[in-house]
């Protein structure tokens, strides 16, 4: 079997790729896998879909310009100096950090890739509490401005003693 | 203390048994886990790997389930250390080329393993024999859950855990069971099986994981997607998928028995043998043919004979399960002679297969 990007060496890595419902086959020999930073399916799968979707947004463009690719990929992480250039020879991310960097142009890969772009499941312990806590104060927030501005105060009061459970005391001007 | 010690002895591993193990081998649950404040490994450098690792490392060695462990940095481990716990299904392929900055925990039976800096700061799996999903699942879900008291992962409320490769992210989760699928490759059922599986979204793979070949019958399914899909849904999806390639298994082996039984005992049948009489034996053709004596087993032509024999001289005939067992020079013809000396030693004492369709032995059921 051929390799099918320098078509010349025998492909000796071969990866089965399922893209939505499509199976794809990808031949490569070892040095094109290596050229291509390959070192399993999903890396490709990533370099490929990156391309395409940079492609596709080309395309979709009134005026597909220079500046504007140059302007891609100058974007780096403020965290790690990951760049997008590397993104796309690798597939992986740099830290943590780079999904917030990268974000705009992940979110598609992600819908191609993912069941959903929000995730479902477990979460730490600590995390969980803290974002639970600060939508519960949103919400106590909210009711106060309510019954203060139909003047039900014995509501408000309430309100704000639970509210006053959730934020730490030090940190309202009242309890200083 | 020494790697080889501490491993479980392929005699004992054999013989571990669980659910539906005839056909499922065995089942992983593994997760991707970060912390924040330093690269991803793959993008970090050395030192800074090196700090990464000296946080990683004392973090897991402090949890409970990992009292009774092993716990090495690669670059203390020898090349044939390192390819005995690739045969092992420990460490990946990646993992065992790493150096300094990148390490290896696991617990007692290898129950629990954890690679540290392998594409993610953490890779942690659980492994049960025979299909045992929800198992290993809420085995390495109480380690994860240890851990995230005493390190500082990557979360983010929307995207979930964080991972160095984006198909990872959210859960982080990667179930799968490692199939032993001789019926349906023997019947031709094998391909469509394959693409209706992953039409499914579950990826099929061979003995290694990803990129490598279907050894000896072993096919390992597991989940692409880890985004937008809570565990357990994962877990129970995967689960209800496994049902019915079993049932599939099941059938393709019946079916075998009743419309082609020649072709079977004929396979089953040259395959011991090849093992029991050969003087020189690859290490592809050994897997594929104890494969075939396994099948034979679990059809009842090998009375007597125990299971774990088959499973452990699959375990102990791989290339560098022999090199530690004679030496490290050995050079693979010299394991060919070795491996077959090896075979025939322990099939001595195996009777031929009595290979038998249905209805050829009905006076045995027959009351007298």
């Amino acid at each position: 079997m051929q390799c099918m990007v320098c078509k010349q060496n025998t492909a000796k890595v071969h990866f089965t790729q399922i893209v939505g419902d499509k199976m794809q086959r990808v031949d490569l020999c070892e040095e094109c896998a290596k050229a291509k930073g390959v070192n399993d399916a999903g890396s490709f799968s990533f370099a490929d879909l990156l391309l395409g979707i940079s492609g596709e947004k080309d395309s979709s463009g009134s005026a597909p310009s220079a500046p504007a690719a140059e302007e891609v990929d100058e974007l780096k992480c403020p965290t790690c100096g990951f760049t997008q250039a590397d993104f796309k020879k690798n597939g992986r991310l740099g830290c943590p950090e780079c999904y917030s960097t990268f974000a705009d142009g992940l979110e598609g890969l992600l819908k191609t890739m993912h069941k959903g772009t929000r995730h479902v499941g477990k979460m730490p312990v600590a995390l969980k509490q803290r974002t639970d806590s600060s939508e519960r104060l949103k919400t106590l927030q909210k009711r106060l401005e309510k019954a203060v501005q139909q003047e039900d105060f014995e509501l408000a009061a309430n309100l704000r003693d639970e509210i006053r459970q959730i934020v730490p005391r030090s940190s309202t001007p009242a309890a200083t | 203390m020494d790697l080889i010690n501490f491993l479980s002895k392929p005699s004992d591993f054999s013989r571990r048994t669980g659910p539906n193990d005839k056909i499922v081998l065995s089942s992983r649950v593994r997760l991707a886990r970060n912390i924040r404040g330093f690269a991803f490994p793959g993008f970090a450098k050395k030192a800074e790997r090196v700090r990464a690792f000296e946080v990683l490392r004392p973090a897991i060695e402090a949890t409970a389930a990992m009292a009774d462990r092993f716990a090495g940095s690669m670059d203390t481990l020898d090349a044939l250390d390192k390819q005995i716990l690739v045969e092992r299904h420990l460490i990946s392929r990646e993992h065992a080329a790493k150096g300094p900055g990148s390490g290896i925990v696991f617990n007692h039976q290898e129950v629990l393993c954890v690679m540290i800096n392998e594409e993610d700061h953490l890779r942690m799996q659980a492994i049960f024999p025979g299909l045992q999903l929800k198992q290993a699942y809420a085995a390495i879900d109480a380690l994860d859950s240890e851990l995230e008291g005493r390190l500082d992962y990557a979360v983010s409320k929307d995207l979930g855990y964080l991972t160095a490769c984006p198909t990872n992210l959210g859960t982080g989760i990667r179930v799968s069971a490692m199939l032993h699928l001789p019926g349906l490759v023997l019947s031709e059922q094998i391909n469509p099986i394959i693409q209706s599986v992953n039409k499914l979204g579950l990826a099929v793979r061979g003995l290694y994981g990803e990129g490598t070949e279907a050894l000896g019958n072993i096919f390992q399914v597991s989940n692409q997607m880890t985004l937008g899909e809570s565990e357990s849904d994962i877990v129970a999806r995967l689960d209800k998928v496994l049902a019915q390639i079993i049932e599939h298994e099941e059938n393709g082996r019946q079916s075998l028995l009743e419309k082609k039984p020649k072709v079977l005992f004929n396979h089953i049948g040259r395959a011991y043998g090849i093992l029991s009489n050969a003087y020189s034996i690859s290490s592809k053709e050994t897997m594929n043919l104890l494969s075939l004596l396994r099948l034979g087993h679990d059809l009842g032509f090998l009375p007597g004979v125990e299971r774990a024999l088959v499973d452990e001289l699959s375990i102990v005939t791989q290339p560098a399960h022999l090199r530690k067992k004679f030496s490290d020079e050995l050079q693979p013809e010299e394991r060919d002679l070795l491996r077959a000396d090896m075979l025939r030693e322990r099939l001595a004492g195996v009777p031929r297969p009595q290979c038998r369709a249905p209805g050829d032995d009905a006076s045995l059921d027959k009351p007298r």
